[in-house]
């Protein structure tokens, strides 16, 4: 019985970590955030140096062809410091064209996305809402028309992988005709989305896309709980920090039992649900019969929690939690994101349910 | 990752399952002789001979005397329950005392009372708190003076398990009363047959009577009846044994909680329809299982860890209060399910002995609730949590040396 990380993914952890730390401190994060740009080249180069871009990318076309728990652990480590920029959309539209596409358009983009010479997005979610492959209503033939409402830097991204009505996906690339972005002020600035609209706009059908629409959905699942996981665990680290230094009454605060308490309730909404995200990017790829339940569990639970303990962590934090200038507001913000991004956690319970024939 | 134990556990599995099948049940003939208990104590023998039960205990105390191994532990009560196999007895003297007088015990008293306490033949329990000792154990009054030959006890101990079966007591008594609250304990053992012990049965709110009060009114134990020196007996109340730890990474309790609550959902109407099929059960059915599965491979991780030996984190300080989470959730739900009968009483009904299913909730209702308060309660939980784990101050008004 062996479950826990590798010595490489821990080593992988480590270095993601150590490149956020020493370039996307809170400072940093914070200019990035309250700025105009929604993406930050440098930030993003960085990570491509790292080989973060195509961690997921088979090796033949220069990516690293790592499993999902390894992605997952880097979503966890990106999650933890707000990492802001398309780490998640790129693996996901990467992934997408690695599994559907054919041998032409594995060639023409694989190599300069593990590569990080060119940027992927994913459009998953639907005008009339939902995120699910069977929500998708946009009808593609040759040509696409509509809108798809919250595209992960879309307006930055060479090539989109779109899902489309039957549960296919097409790839629609940057400059084509007909294409248009409108700017949403999204809460969570770390990831900024379009909404992008397509008029008789050309498009590329991905052959085995209604086979793989699933299994990309479940990986979104997975990297969103993940990024979850690390980013409750920064807002309980923020919280008990506060706690430790915060002095009322000629004592610290952390010495009161009730922020106690509810500091070892935080962790308890954290800590546990580590092994769920585990086990579910371990079964993605090692155990068939458990994947698509787990994901869904793993999605709604810990968004779910995330979104609580950045709740309590503005509590924590007294009156400067409710602040713009304090940082929790970028992780609650993040988790507002995850939370909602592919599906609620209400949504992924009633799959969850569905699927175990309750 | 790798979730199989790995084929030398599975190997050691098929010798432990050729055991099962010659040994349990034992021949027909003598299973129709014999009383179950007696058929259970053969067999106990027989397993321990074999390795398979006390294993961290020394043979000449009556035990197995193998070398720690969780996995190996693992895969003999997997085996075990299986076949309904007799387990090791579970009371607060296999599992506390034995281990105490094992670490810091006099060899008369190991020779005495381990293999006795593991064959089941003496049974104890534990006088630890008192009416006015409760989450501050240390500040405990019940006295201790020697007069002559012997220790002469007064005092009174409370939520006493067992206390009216039991043969005799480890308790925590207060015999340097000058000294600071904790340097002030001993931890004496201490014959319960005798006049000067008087036990009250408590009525708890299921109606059962498991737990005590024990009144010591001049109770005598000898002068030599002392675990550890005089004022050590704080220390070794704390004593643990590295001794293999077979429950880690567990979680056959919550899942099996769980699977009766789905099975409750499926089996119950709401109206007019299977509860199950009302979406907020089944919405909070998934709640739930988020925290069962949880759980579950928070087990894994700790037994992982187990096995290479290193320190799990503060997942550890998590299992009792999670799981009792856990348990008062599901409680809560098959309240919910089951609707008006939720309004009966549990009478003088205990768990799983063929009670109607919705009666059986409702014990488990309240019962939930014992188990988070045993053993250190939900908020003392917390507190170990912001402590040990998140590295919190003590609370200011903690003062660690005054006995009151």
């Amino acid at each position: 019985m062996i479950f826990d990380l590798t010595d490489e993914q821990k080593m992988l952890q480590e270095t993601v970590q150590q490149f956020v730390q020493n370039e996307c401190p809170p400072t940093r994060l914070r200019e990035i955030f309250d700025g105009e740009q929604p993406h930050d080249p440098v930030l993003w180069k960085g990570l491509v140096e790292l080989g973060i871009a195509g961690l997921a990318i088979p090796d033949q076309y220069g990516g690293a062809g790592l499993e999902m728990l390894d992605l997952a652990v880097v979503a966890e480590t990106l999650g933890h410091g707000a990492f802001p920029g398309p780490f998640f959309n790129h693996a996901l539209a990467a992934m997408a064209i690695a599994w559907a596409g054919s041998d032409a358009q594995k060639e023409k983009w694989l190599p300069k996305l593990a590569a990080g010479e060119a940027l992927a997005t994913i459009a998953l979610s639907d005008p009339a809402g939902g995120w699910q492959p069977e929500d998708w209503s946009l009808a593609a033939t040759d040509t696409l028309t509509g809108i798809k409402p919250m595209v992960p830097f879309a307006s930055v991204a060479d090539v989109i992988v779109v899902g489309v009505a039957g549960g296919g996906l097409v790839l629609v690339e940057q400059g084509a005709s007909g294409l248009a972005f409108e700017t949403i002020d999204g809460a969570d600035r770390t990831r900024r989305f379009d909404e992008v609209s397509f008029a008789d706009t050309p498009c590329e059908s991905l052959p085995k896309g209604a086979e793989v629409s699933g299994k990309l959905r479940d990986a979104g699942l997975i990297l969103l709980s993940a990024d979850a996981l690390g980013g409750a665990q920064r807002c309980l680290e923020m919280s008990v920090e506060y706690a430790k230094t915060r002095r009322q009454f000629g004592v610290v605060i952390g010495q009161f039992q009730a922020l106690k308490h509810q500091l070892a309730n935080m962790a308890l909404a954290v800590e546990p649900s580590r092994g769920l995200f585990w086990y579910a990017a371990h079964a993605f790829d090692h155990v068939p019969e458990d994947a698509v339940r787990t994901a869904a569990i793993a999605k709604a639970h810990i968004t779910d929690a995330f979104m609580q303990v950045a709740r309590d962590s503005v509590e924590a934090h007294g009156g400067i939690g409710f602040t713009w200038e304090c940082d929790v507001q970028i992780w609650f913000k993040r988790a507002m994101f995850d939370r909602s991004f592919l599906g609620s956690p209400a949504r992924h319970r009633a799959r969850c349910a569905e699927l175990a024939g309750w | 990752m790798d979730l199989s134990y790995g084929a030398e556990a599975e190997t050691y599995r098929e010798t432990v399952a050729k055991f099962l099948n010659e040994n349990w049940p034992l021949d027909e003939k003598r299973m129709e002789e014999l009383s179950y208990e007696e058929a259970c104590d053969v067999f106990r023998r027989r397993a321990i001979d074999a390795g398979y039960l006390y294993r961290s205990i020394p043979q000449k105390y009556g035990g197995a005397e193998q070398a720690p191994d969780t996995i190996k532990a693992n895969v003999i009560r997997e085996e075990f329950s299986k076949k309904w196999a007799p387990m090791e007895i579970r009371g607060i003297g296999t599992m506390m005392l034995i281990p105490t007088l094992l670490e810091r015990g006099d060899e008369w008293m190991k020779e005495k009372f381990i293999e006795p306490t593991l064959r089941g033949e003496i049974t104890w329990c534990q006088g630890y708190s008192e009416p006015g000792s409760g989450s501050d154990l240390a500040s405990l009054k019940t006295a201790g003076v020697i007069e002559g030959d012997e220790w002469v006890i007064n005092g009174q101990k409370i939520w006493t398990t067992s206390a009216l079966q039991a043969d005799y007591m480890f308790v925590l008594v207060r015999t340097e009363p000058d000294e600071d609250k904790h340097a002030g304990i001993s931890y004496l053992l201490l014959d319960m047959k005798q006049p000067g012990v008087e036990v009250r049965p408590l009525r708890q709110m299921t109606g059962t009577l498991e737990f005590n009060e024990v009144f010591f009114t001049d109770a005598k134990t000898p002068k030599d009846w002392i675990v550890g020196k005089r004022g050590e007996g704080w220390n070794v109340s704390r004593t643990t044994l590295k001794h293999e730890r077979s429950g880690i990474g567990s979680t056959a309790q919550t899942d099996m909680q769980f699977e009766r609550l789905v099975k409750l959902a499926q089996e119950t109407p709401l109206d007019g329809k299977p509860a199950i099929e009302n979406e907020e059960i089944r919405q909070r059915l998934s709640v739930l299982e988020g925290c069962i599965l949880s759980h579950k491979y928070s087990g894994y991780r700790q037994l992982t860890k187990d096995v290479t030996g290193e320190d799990p984190g503060i997942i550890r300080l998590m299992t009792k209060l999670y799981s009792t989470e856990i348990g008062h959730q599901v409680a809560k739900l098959a309240m919910d399910i089951i609707g008006d009968a939720g309004m009966l009483g549990a009478g003088e009904a205990r768990i799983g002995q063929g009670l109607k299913s919705s009666q059986s909730w409702i014990v488990q209702y309240m019962y939930s609730l014992g188990i988070a308060i045993a053993g250190g309660t939900a908020n003392v939980q917390r507190n170990v949590i912001a402590e040990r784990g998140l590295g919190l101050p003590r609370d200011a008004a903690a003062d660690r040396s005054k006995t009151s």
